[in-house]
């Protein structure tokens, strides 16, 4: 984008929803811990989502079975969290490391290698028919769950906090838990790696081009399938590291957890704007950090908020933030 | 080899349930300027986006240099040096025109690897994408979009260029700039099919001329012909144009 045309519009909602919330929560400490609260939920959100929105961008494809692919990273992760406990019991933020950074690994390998499966035999069949995909990812997900409650088991599993990742860092009054900020880094890093691959790299090019006419791009000699591909298998892997870090999150897993965020998923992409990365990002804060202010400010609206934010949005602007010239 | 680049025996497509082209024939041939002239519905935009691969033939085949291509994927065609350029022009707004050209240049991975000789050329062809080179493709005026369309179909050598009406819609002067360019086009050799309504432009550049109606190709043969042929012209001007 030419750096004057950029739409710095939606990019103020953040700061701006942070701002207008100040006076009603009084204390800027207590401001502070939920703001850094919000934007590492919605950061994590970001991650899960940014998957979602290029497969809906480029193939025109409903998956409501993305969230199999969250409860699955989540419980790789247990499992290889659960055999590291020498490294997760460690004090040593270095030790905890070695141990996260595998289970991410390891979670997002096996999304991505049942992405491709979910692709190969759930979606690929019903291109073209919303309705029909709607349907069958909705079962995709079920059969997920289902297996998932074969090898793990039914029952709520904890994922606790590796030991050198607990705890709060001190800002004058405001306390940020340390898991928080880290959450913060790796989503502006995942952002970063998908902003630079998407405008730096020709392959990035052509995941945008796609999403704006997919014939087109066929037209001039690329096999957009392959593409298509390609995005769900890492779109997948991303759902799988956002699966690891919203079990660490919640310091818990059940195999209906990707049920559960797949709501605020495909609220985050209807703001943002169905196949815009920014759009996604932008929409996750909002989203994030709307959950942590009415959650401390009207509690019994929490669950409303976002539902009310989206309304908003889709009154201002009726295609998302950033809607795609298609 | 025959000396037809491209040619159509007893195409048919449907479309759903629409039985869209009914037995077309046509023959391209190397290094001409074909001109497909028709009503609107005529079948025009359905001929070449069935010898794209966009729409599927139903019976009849398509050979591009004498190889079958009537069931080949979209990229496969594209890859044999088909550059196709729709009647919207495919631009991709949201790239800027630097984006789009090099998304069109499958041999090279940035901008600064395409032959600089042949941007030379294009830009001497179309100033408007030097002038507006980094900008938003979605900002050009239908004009430059248009200019673009052609620029991006031409960024790597190909051997048939498909172009689904380029003057629609564009201002008299854009007209004659663009006739310019597909005659130096002709000059540098490629081949060129090209769908148009607007009988002035395509007398000026075309080589050979079809004629289409309700699906079929109702006329063929040579530009000149039909151009000095004014009771020719008449039966096929009250028909088709």
């Amino acid at each position: 984008m030419n750096k004057l045309d950029l739409d710095w519009k939606p990019l103020a909602l953040v700061p701006l929803l942070a701002l207008l919330v100040l006076p009603f929560i009084g204390s800027p400490s207590t401001w502070l811990t939920l703001t850094v609260a919000g934007l590492a939920m919605g950061m994590i959100i970001f991650i899960i989502a940014s998957g979602l929105t290029l497969v809906f961008g480029l193939m025109d494809v409903l998956n409501f079975g993305h969230g199999v692919f969250i409860a699955l990273g989540a419980f790789v992760a247990t499992s290889v969290l659960g055999s590291m406990a020498d490294y997760t019991g460690s004090a040593s933020l270095l030790q905890n490391l070695l141990a996260v950074l595998p289970a991410m690994v390891i979670a997002m390998l096996v999304a991505a290698g049942v992405g491709l499966a979910f692709e190969r035999f759930i979606v690929r069949p019903v291109y073209g028919n919303h309705l029909k995909q709607i349907l069958i990812t909705m079962g995709g997900m079920i059969i997920g769950e289902e297996l998932i409650k074969v090898i793990w088991g039914p029952l709520q599993i904890p994922l606790p906090l590796p030991e050198g990742m607990r705890g709060a860092l001190l800002f004058g009054d405001a306390a940020i838990e340390k898991y928080r900020l880290i959450a913060v880094v790796v989503g502006v890093l995942v952002f970063g790696l998908l902003l630079w691959t998407l405008t730096r790299t020709k392959l990035g090019l052509l995941i945008r081009a796609g999403v704006q006419d997919r014939e087109m791009v066929e037209s001039l000699g690329y096999r957009i399938h392959v593409l298509f591909i390609g995005v769900f298998v890492a779109g997948s892997a991303l759902a799988g590291l956002g699966g690891v870090m919203w079990g660490l999150y919640q310091q818990s897993v059940i195999p209906q957890m990707g049920a559960q965020v797949n709501v605020l998923i495909f609220i985050v992409l209807i703001i943002g704007g169905l196949g815009s990365t920014t759009g996604a990002l932008i929409g996750a804060l909002l989203v994030g950090l709307m959950a942590n202010y009415t959650g401390f400010l009207v509690p019994k609206a929490a669950l409303f908020s976002n539902i009310a934010l989206m309304m908003a949005i889709l009154l201002w602007r009726p295609q998302g933030v950033y809607a795609l010239s298609k | 080899m025959s000396d037809n680049l491209l040619a159509l025996e007893g195409v048919h497509t449907h479309i759903g349930a629409y039985h869209i082209l009914h037995g077309v024939d046509l023959q391209v041939p190397r290094g001409q300027l074909t001109m497909l002239l028709g009503r609107n519905g005529a079948g025009k935009t359905t001929t070449l986006r069935t010898i794209m691969g966009l729409w599927k033939a139903s019976r009849g085949r398509i050979t591009l240099n004498g190889q079958d291509i009537t069931a080949a994927p979209t990229p496969q065609i594209a890859g044999r040096g088909v550059a196709y350029v729709p009647e919207n022009m495919g631009i991709f707004a949201d790239l800027t025109v630097r984006e789009n050209m090099l998304l069109a240049a499958r041999s090279a991975r940035t901008a600064a690897q395409i032959d600089e000789q042949r941007l030379k050329w294009i830009f001497s062809l179309f100033p408007a994408v030097e002038k507006f080179w980094n900008h938003p493709a979605g900002k050009l005026s239908g004009g430059q979009k248009q200019m673009l369309a052609v620029s991006r179909a031409i960024v790597e050598p190909r051997e048939l260029l498909i172009i689904d009406e380029p003057s629609k819609g564009l201002a008299p002067a854009i007209i004659n700039n663009m006739i310019e360019a597909f005659g130096e086009l002709k000059r540098s050799g490629v081949t060129i099919l090209l769908v148009e309504q607007n009988f002035n432009f395509a007398k000026r550049l075309g080589d050979t001329v079809a004629v289409m109606d309700n699906g079929q190709v109702v006329h063929a043969g040579g530009m000149k012909e039909l151009a000095e042929n004014e009771e020719l012209q008449h039966s096929l001007l009250g028909l088709a144009i």
